[in-house]
């Protein structure tokens, strides 16, 4: 990579600007074309048989009556997805959560699947395959599970990370543990110990899109697959893989994405698709129902964490620990580990411990959600934060800023921290006028922290001028949150010309180079740094093409905002040549002018907030209100601001369902007992208060514009900072998330009854 | 020379150790020699092993140089969302 991603300190023209986005209109009009938008002439319906029970064998699996049925024109099982993964412990799973083969693992898990020329023949001819299934005993909490008498889920799974290799199987895949110094130690030296459980209940992303795609499979093995997704070159990979698909002949098209949230960083029914598609040598449309995005696709971990942290007197923590276990559906996972990571990452600890347990339960496959892991790390670490805090007798925002991790502090994590935001995050809610108002009866203030580590990766960017002197850039990231906007800014800044002057757009598979998903708050940060690579690389030929239409050397072009500039005295009588001139005159001069860019975007930079709230809650029903809610969170750099508060908006919005509403409910049966949207409540506009945001602006060291990830870190604090408010509203700490009406009330009958 | 601090579980591969060090001058060389110096790492180095150079965490760039007296630390490739 011969590019210099420092940070530059330069000042902006078209950064930090905020016009209308280039995808608004077509979103508003129902022009967009998401991924149930797309059709193929002679496409057949798609459609999932899956398993009714949480855990069974699947002894036999006859599709003979389906297959005769007129009009269906493929019927698969896991037969027809043979293991290709070569040992790939992680794509067998993958695999296995597309089509079950030996158990089912989950209600919802998929067993077969059909193909059919409308959808009523076929549901007709789900209804005709015959599974004779062995019921087995399930387990869907994660604290039954890690219980000896649990009923084991997969007797291949044998705890990692123990001192001793343990003899038999367990629902604990792995044990991992974080941190430095000697806690012991350091709660001896304590004055104050606060000591405290907390639970969190399973939530789903609630992307309003369902998984959708058209799959089209050729007898040359050649294939196309339209996607809604958050990483197109992800989904090639594993498709490619999971079918024995030859990659380049693989091309996948990204829809537009009605949201993802890390939802649609895996793949679910794609695989099927095309298997289905390359059975019945047609293309293939498969849309999930929402029953089915909610059974059968990638919700969160639910969580059980202790916590325990002293401090002395003055406020000092001295020491920290946590116990954290996380559910990973019943396949391995990182979740807890994640959550071990990240619990107290906000502060300056000379003894911290975590341990995270990863545990297996019969629910779906756990998938990323937003800053994976964080969010119930934070609300159990931050909600004992503010009551050791309380116990002091110190400001919960003073303890804070007492303890807040800086430049130089080794993170709990394990390395030494550059320079971060945490603390400026903090003085900023303390100085705000949100923490000085007043609150009527009922009502109660809470804030928290939250970290997010933020991630680059594989990015590639093509810059296109075309001869009218506008430029056309194709990159690879998945527009999830307004990248579109961004990446022209940077583009129309790093060239010098106007922002209408540029059309971003996300190209295929086969037309750009690799690229890593949109997850890790990564779009804007990695593609930026593409972009601006990218145009450098275009006004090198700039510069050159100026060069010969002026018959002087390269050497004395300059490229100053938008033009070609003759430098030097002997040069004094030429003007400045502007890039649409130079483009008009691209085929006389070499042909096309473009700038190309495949770089690894890394040093993303970490990212902290601090959130307020205030709710008010019914004592009479429990039912709680968010009545003000405010954001701070350091951006590095907000290449489009609006996009920068949509993103910390959109983030406290999902926080909010989460804390108050959200949840999974299993029966005793091991059955999802509310699979749509009337029964699991999301947030809608008239649930929420406005939402205030300020974006600080403490530059990344390792970009050219300063920038960091802004997408995921405003949702770590919300669950803790609702929580805190809460509990300071009804005088009773809420340690279960959500906190619904009927568990806010049996709390405050719980306090009544001591 | 870089001393590398590792995390639990490459610690619980190395014997216990939470340091070793290790002749390298980038992350391609210092994932090289690791592997040699201890076997027990190539699954997780296959599984992904992200670097933190002075608090700077990279996944991908194995170019980065090392630089004398960098504090080094190991971490598991994470997932975003």
């Amino acid at each position: 990579m011969n590019f210099d991603p420092r940070y530059s300190g330069r000042s902006f023209s078209s950064v930090g600007t905020r016009p209308l986005r280039p995808d608004g209109v077509d979103k508003v009009t129902g022009r967009a074309r998401y991924g149930a938008d797309f059709n193929m002439a002679g496409q057949l319906v798609g459609r999932v048989l899956r398993s009714p029970h949480a855990h069974a064998i699947i002894k036999k699996i006859d599709t003979s009556k389906a297959e005769k049925l007129a009009g269906v024109k493929a019927v698969i099982t896991a037969k027809d997805l043979p293991d290709l993964t070569d040992g790939d412990a992680a794509m067998f799973d993958t695999l296995d959560n597309c089509m079950a083969r030996k158990k089912a693992l989950y209600d919802g898990h998929a067993v077969a699947a059909v193909a059919a020329i409308d959808a009523r023949t076929a549901r007709q001819a789900l209804k005709l395959i015959e599974v004779d299934y062995e019921v087995l005993p399930h387990v869907t909490d994660v604290d039954e599970a890690m219980q000896h008498h649990a009923p084991l889920i997969n007797d291949a799974i044998f705890t990692e990370g123990l001192e001793e290799k343990p003899v038999k199987p367990s629902n604990v895949s792995k044990r991992t543990q974080y941190g430095h110094g000697d806690v012991h130690q350091g709660f001896a030296q304590a004055d104050f110990v606060v000591e405290r459980s907390f639970k969190t209940e399973q939530t789903h992303q609630g992307y309003i899109e369902p998984h959708a795609c058209v799959a089209s499979v050729n007898p040359d093995g050649t294939a196309d697959l339209w996607v809604c997704t958050q990483g197109h070159f992800v989904y090639r990979q594993h498709c490619a893989q999971l079918l024995g698909l030859e990659v380049s002949k693989l091309r996948v098209t990204s829809s537009e994405i009605g949201g993802g949230f890390g939802g649609k960083t895996h793949v679910w029914a794609e695989p099927v698709a095309l298997a289905l598609s390359r059975k019945a040598g047609r293309p293939v449309k498969l849309v999930m129902t929402r029953d089915e995005v909610f059974r059968a696709s990638g919700p969160t971990s639910a969580t059980s964490i202790d916590v325990k942290i002293g401090a002395r007197k003055d406020g000092t923590i001295t020491a920290a620990e946590a116990t954290l276990r996380y559910t990973c559906g019943p396949y391995a996972g990182m979740w807890a580990e994640i959550g071990a990571m990240t619990a107290f990452a906000c502060y300056k600890l000379e003894n911290v411990k975590t341990v995270g347990y990863e545990v297996l339960v019969n629910r779906p496959k756990t998938a990323a959600y937003r800053a994976p892991s964080a969010p119930m790390a934070a609300f159990a670490v931050e909600s004992a934060v503010d009551e050791l805090a309380k116990e002091i007798g110190i400001d919960p925002v003073e303890f804070r800023i007492k303890n807040a991790a800086q430049e130089g502090t080794r993170a709990s994590y394990g390395p030494v921290y550059g320079p971060i935001g945490i603390g400026p995050t903090l003085e900023a809610v303390k100085e705000h006028p949100h923490m000085r108002a007043p609150l009527a009866q009922n009502q109660g203030r809470g804030m928290a922290c939250g970290f997010w580590f933020n991630f680059g990766g594989q990015t590639c960017t093509d810059l296109n001028i075309g001869m009218d002197g506008t430029v056309s850039l194709a990159v690879g990231t998945v527009d999830v949150g307004g990248s579109r906007a961004s990446l022209s800014l940077v583009a129309a800044e790093e060239l010098g010309i106007d922002y209408g002057q540029v059309k971003a757009i996300v190209a295929d598979t086969s037309s750009l180079g690799y690229n890593d998903m949109t997850d890790g708050s990564r779009g804007t940060f990695s593609s930026s740094m593409a972009t601006i690579s990218a145009a450098r690389n275009a006004i090198k030929v700039l510069r050159e093409r100026a060069a010969q239409m002026w018959d002087i050397s390269v050497d004395d072009v300059a490229w100053e905002k938008g033009h070609a500039v003759a430098k030097g005295e002997k040069h004094g009588n030429l003007g400045k040549l502007s890039l649409k001139e130079i483009a008009a005159q691209s085929g006389k001069t070499g042909g096309p002018i473009a700038g190309h860019s495949e770089l690894v975007a890394d040093g993303a930079g970490v990212s902290f907030a601090t959130h307020i709230c205030d709710v008010e809650v019914d004592p009479e029903t429990g039912s709680t209100r968010v009545i003000r809610y405010t954001v701070v969170q350091d951006a590095g750099k907000a290449v489009h601001p609006t996009y920068v508060e949509g993103q910390y908006q959109g983030g406290a919005a999902q926080g909010i369902g989460w804390a108050l509403n959200e949840e999974y409910i299993y029966g005793k049966d091991g059955r999802l007992q509310n699979p749509g949207f009337l029964d699991y409540r999301i947030p809608v506009c008239s649930d929420l208060p406005m939402i205030d945001t300020q974006i600080l602006e403490i530059p990344n060291p390792n970009h050219p514009y300063g920038v960091r990830g802004v997408g995921e870190t405003s949702i770590v604090p919300p669950l803790a900072a609702i929580a805190n408010a809460v509990s300071n509203a009804v005088g009773v700490r809420m340690s279960h998330i959500p906190m619904s009406p009927p568990r806010i009330l049996a709390a405050l009958e719980a306090e009544r009854e001591g | 020379m870089v001393e590398v601090t590792l995390w639990g579980a490459l610690g619980q591969l190395a014997g216990g150790k939470s340091k070793v060090e290790v002749e390298a001058k980038d992350i391609r060389e210092l994932f090289r020699k690791l592997a040699e110096q201890h076997p027990a790492f190539e699954p997780l180095l296959d599984r992904g092993i992200a670097v933190a150079i002075d608090g700077t965490i990279y996944r991908d760039t194995w170019s980065k140089e090392l630089p004398e007296g960098a504090e080094v630390f190991l971490l598991p490739r994470l997932a975003g969302g």
